[in-house]
């Protein structure tokens, strides 16, 4: 289908109560603004709002100043209500210069709030920006509620008594605007104050300015006189379910799945991994970890990190290794062998925006192609996916189930909208996972390395270091009775069919596909995978507000499928599927079910709006009332 | 363990699997010194790991009555990495060639020996691409003539042991598949090394390369065209030890000399000594006879015990779950 936007219209400044509200930060790669949105993202919840983030960096580390390439964002999503998106239009820009400016603008809603560094809006920095005239000085900006303070010089004056140079003292600028922000709000600067002083524990000093700073915008906002139209918003708390939260990322959930997938089965895990956007964080995250079972080897290359990793199964640890799009190529030849080999392997796939180098910090869906298909020879490999980021820690902890339970290497499909935005997370209790304890083969006697599950049609684990064991496997076709080499034509038909059937035996080791928004049958049901769970229940949520009978399916676990998609799908007159690429999934639906669903895709390095999806239901919706 | 070990032979380290190298091939000779060599190392049978690329050499692993693991083109060592990272108990071998560990693996290889992981890699330097059959390798003479260079190989080859020295490898020696008793000793001792023992063995191709080791492996002449150099040992060959190695000290390069006349100058092997072992390791014919033994040495710790002395003071921490999941800003909803 093609993509449309339709205008959400409930965001609205004018009430002094909001039900929700996207703020985006928007700076110069090095003006802090990532910083500047976790903080905002902590007050926030414990603000008690629900939240969803998009940090939304370039690649350069640190691109020209004023540049409207080098621009890094913070979007934050909050509100009384669900949120399950980082939002799609903007009631609050902060624009630290004109690059700010000019690059984000067409995403604030109209009557939206800017808040501008007008120190910034220098001839230079205008003209970088390619703005012909000052927009704070012609009516370009008239439809909007502009808050134009020259930051610069109230953060110099904020922290002239700390005695930092001219430079480090208008690195500040990013905590008075914090400041102003928390102000606008109703934020409690206490954490934020708490980890400035952490942050800086041996640099008193920049801590002292930095909360000086930070102080300074929130006094601004309180005494300052404003323009009409601007003052503090109140927005409600949101109705949430009780228990213990605390913010996450899908890296750092994946992570700790990772660590507790290792503890659920009774096994050390190696990490081995080769840095790469946006997946690295994975391997910074466990590298701190070690005090669990967990070690971690950052490899020469991507092969010897997918090698590495198969090496330590082979010894009877679980080997985990991590990429992007890029990298996972260069591991197919390594999971083809953990598949013939038959050794358990976890392979997490940063999805990012290709081909080759791409989008690197940008997010996109479009390895599931190469997830599902992208080894030589008939080489099944489960597939599954997380949808969230806080449900990448139950995704991390189920592939290192499936990888244990049938000796098979698994991929786990995250995207970099996932590994880097953060959500409210209900902490799960540790004790309550059910535990699923690895069982190296053990009996001697009668051992063969091809022994293997009936049921499971798994081999057996054997563990170096036990005696009278000792075997050899390889990549070189195995006998199914012995293990030991064999290029008979029967034995190979005979253990590519085993390969198959143990893969596709998974599928009764999952839940079945249940609907998750929606009726299990009806007119229309909107199928994701992946990262689009979020703007996909929103525009679902909303048209059935609307009355439409609309449901919302989300697939976890995208090979083997779930027994009865099919069926499930079937009890729907259309079948709409929303992909950040050109119609993966929706072509595996297709010619798996014989279902005529459509695709709705988008490759623009963003996450999908609320408002795209909203649109091609009401298109479908309309087709399906026998309307052209 | 207290129990003494079963005293092991070599049948008990020869599978059960048919050996499948052409026959007159040099593997069959390290094969026999390995298994031969293995109960003597006084290791449990079950600790040794056998870990192989791609190629002839590759399928030593499969002749082995130990743990093996055949595996991908040029991935043994990073393969064999990961095993020792998992169980640092294990005792790791890498068997590769000159095609599987310095052309499709040589990544692999440089960062084995830079890491220095505590593992042995035999590299069967055959000069030639067996499996394939017969195209030249990366350490082909120049001018191999090949099914993939009819007319001449055209680059230069590289000397497996002067790029491990290079790497920083800190066990280099070489040996000739046939010299059972040399290689044997070699083995042991880079076997008791801690590191990434690095173990370049001269080994003939009967089939696309045969006779290309000749000069050093015929008894008759290979005294003049091969010195076994021994750590505090002045280096001297020939059939009467007639010919020594002397370093010239304004060029820095080595010079074969008569020894008589000259026994005050000539060099004594300090297989400590980098440079030397440098120098040892380009001697190539027919100027210089190719040197045997163990090149260098040094005594350091490996990366597997570092890396598991780090793994350990984690360990020391508590490891509680619950409270990772709860660490940092949470707060409560009632």
């Amino acid at each position: 289908m093609e993509l449309a936007e339709e205008k959400l219209d409930e965001h609205h400044l004018d009430a002094k109560e909001v039900v929700d509200v996207v703020v985006r930060f928007a700076g110069d790669s090095g003006d802090g603004m990532q910083l500047t949105g976790s903080n905002f993202t902590q007050a926030t919840a414990l603000y008690g709002n629900d939240l969803s983030t998009f940090p939304d960096f370039p690649a350069e580390i640190r691109a020209p100043v004023g540049a409207t390439f080098g621009v890094s964002a913070f979007q934050i999503y909050f509100g009384a209500e669900d949120v399950t998106t980082a939002g799609d239009e903007l009631d609050v820009l902060v624009a630290m210069n004109p690059a700010a400016l000019v690059t984000n603008l067409h995403n604030l809603i109209d009557g939206g709030l800017i808040i501008v560094d007008s120190g910034a809006f220098t001839a230079k920095n205008l003209a970088k920006a390619k703005y012909q005239s000052n927009p704070l000085e012609d009516d370009s900006l008239q439809g909007f509620r502009v808050l134009d303070i020259d930051i610069s010089q109230q953060v110099l004056t904020a922290v002239e008594p700390f005695g930092l140079g001219h430079k480090d003292a208008l690195r500040c600028k990013n905590m008075w605007t914090l400041g102003l922000v928390m102000w606008l709000f109703d934020r409690d600067r206490t954490p934020t104050i708490e980890s400035l002083q952490k942050k800086f524990a041996n640099k008193q000093q920049i801590a002292d300015a930095n909360i000086a700073a930070l102080n300074a915008g929130h006094a601004y906002g309180e005494t300052a006189e404003l323009p009409a139209g601007i003052h503090v918003y109140k927005v409600p708390k949101a109705k949430v379910a009780p228990g213990t939260y605390r913010n996450i990322t899908g890296t750092t959930a994946l992570a700790w799945g990772l660590i507790t997938g290792a503890e659920l089965a009774d096994i050390d895990l190696l990490f081995a991994s080769y840095p790469i956007t946006p997946a690295s964080n994975l391997l910074h995250e466990l590298a701190n970890r070690k005090q669990f079972r967990v070690n971690t080897f950052q490899a020469e290359d991507e092969i010897a990190a997918v090698c590495a990793a198969m090496g330590a199964s082979f010894a009877g640890s679980l080997g985990v290794t991590s990429s992007a799009g890029p990298g996972i190529a260069l591991k197919a030849e390594g999971m083809a062998l953990a598949a013939a080999s038959e050794l358990p392997l976890v392979i997490v796939n940063t999805q990012r925006g290709g081909p080759s180098t791409g989008l690197p910090t940008k997010t996109e869906q479009s390895d599931l192609n190469m997830a599902l298909f992208g080894r030589h020879g008939d080489t099944p490999m489960p597939v599954i996916s997380s949808s969230t980021s806080t449900d990448c820690f139950e995704v991390a902890i189920e592939a290192v189930r499936i990888a244990t339970k049938y000796m098979t290497p698994v991929m786990l499909l995250s995207d970099g909208y996932l590994a880097n935005a953060a959500e409210p997370w209900q902490i799960p209790d540790v004790g309550s996972f059910e535990s699923f304890p690895v069982q190296h083969h053990q009996e001697a006697e009668g051992f063969k390395p091809s022994l293997r599950d009936d049921r499971t049609l798994a081999r057996v684990w054997p563990k170096p270091g036990t005696p009278g064991m000792e075997h050899r496997i390889g990549g070189i076709e195995r006998s199914f009775e012995t293990g030991d080499i064999s290029y008979d034509p029967a034995n190979h038909q005979k253990m590519t069919d085993l390969r198959k059937a143990k893969v596709d035996g998974i599928a009764d080791d999952i839940p079945p596909q249940e609907v998750c928004l929606g009726n299990p049958g009806g007119k229309l049901a909107v199928v994701g995978w992946g990262s689009t769970f979020g703007a996909i229940h929103q525009a679902v949520k909303r048209a059935r507000a609307e009355g439409l009978d609309v449901s919302h399916i989300q697939v976890r676990y995208l090979s083997p499928l779930p027994k009865n998609l099919g069926e499930l799908l079937s009890q729907f007159d259309a079948v709409l599927i929303p992909e950040m690429n050109t119609g993966q999934f929706v072509r595996l639906v297709r010619s798996e079910y014989l279902i005529d669903a459509d695709g709705l895709n988008k490759v623009a390095g963003q996450p999908f709006k609320i408002g795209e999806i909203l649109a091609a239901i009401h298109q479908k919706y309309h087709e399906l009332e026998g309307n052209p | 363990m207290n129990k003494p070990l079963p005293k092991l032979t070599l049948k008990d380290f020869a599978s059960d699997q048919e050996v499948r190298w052409c026959p007159g091939c040099g593997d069959y000779a390290i094969l026999k010194t390995i298994q031969k060599l293995m109960p003597e190392l006084d290791r449990p049978r079950e600790n040794h790991v056998f870990v192989s690329g791609i190629g002839c050499s590759s399928r030593f692993p499969y002749y082995m009555n130990t743990y093996g693991f055949h595996t991908i083109h040029g991935r043994a060592p990073a393969i064999a990495t990961g095993v020792k990272l998992a169980n640092p108990e294990l005792d790791v071998w890498v068997i590769t060639g000159d095609g599987d560990g310095f052309s499709i693996g040589g990544n692999h290889m440089l960062h084995a020996l830079r890491r220095n992981v505590d593992m042995q890699v035999l590299l069967f330097n055959n000069e030639i691409y067996g499996l394939t059959k017969g195209q030249y390798s990366p350490t082909s003479q120049q001018g191999t003539r090949s099914p993939s260079t009819p007319q001449g190989s055209i680059d230069l080859p590289l000397s497996p042991c002067a790029v491990a020295l290079g790497a920083g490898g800190t066990f280099i020696a070489r040996s000739i598949d046939t010299e059972a008793k040399h290689l044997s000793a070699v083995v042991a001792k880079g076997h008791a090394h801690s590191g990434t023992a690095f173990i370049e063995i001269l080994q003939n191709c009967p089939i696309y390369n045969d006779g290309v080791f000749e000069q050093v492996k015929d008894k008759k002449i290979a005294p003049d065209f091969r010195v076994e150099v021994e750590h505090g040992r002045p280096i001297v060959f020939g059939k009467e030890q007639e010919k020594g190695i002397v370093l010239n000290r304004e060029t820095l390069q080595l010079e074969v000399v008569t020894v008589a006349g000259n026994e005050d100058r000539l060099l004594v092997h300090d297989e400590t000594n980098k440079a030397q072992a440098q120098l040892l390791a380009a001697m190539a014919g027919p100027d210089y006879p190719v040197a045997v033994g163990v090149l260098y040495r040094e005594d350091k710790a490996s990366f597997i015990a570092d890396v598991h002395s780090q793994v350990n003071a984690a360990r020391e921490q508590s490891a509680s779950l619950q409270e990772l999941l709860h660490s940092g800003h949470t707060w409560t909803v009632d």
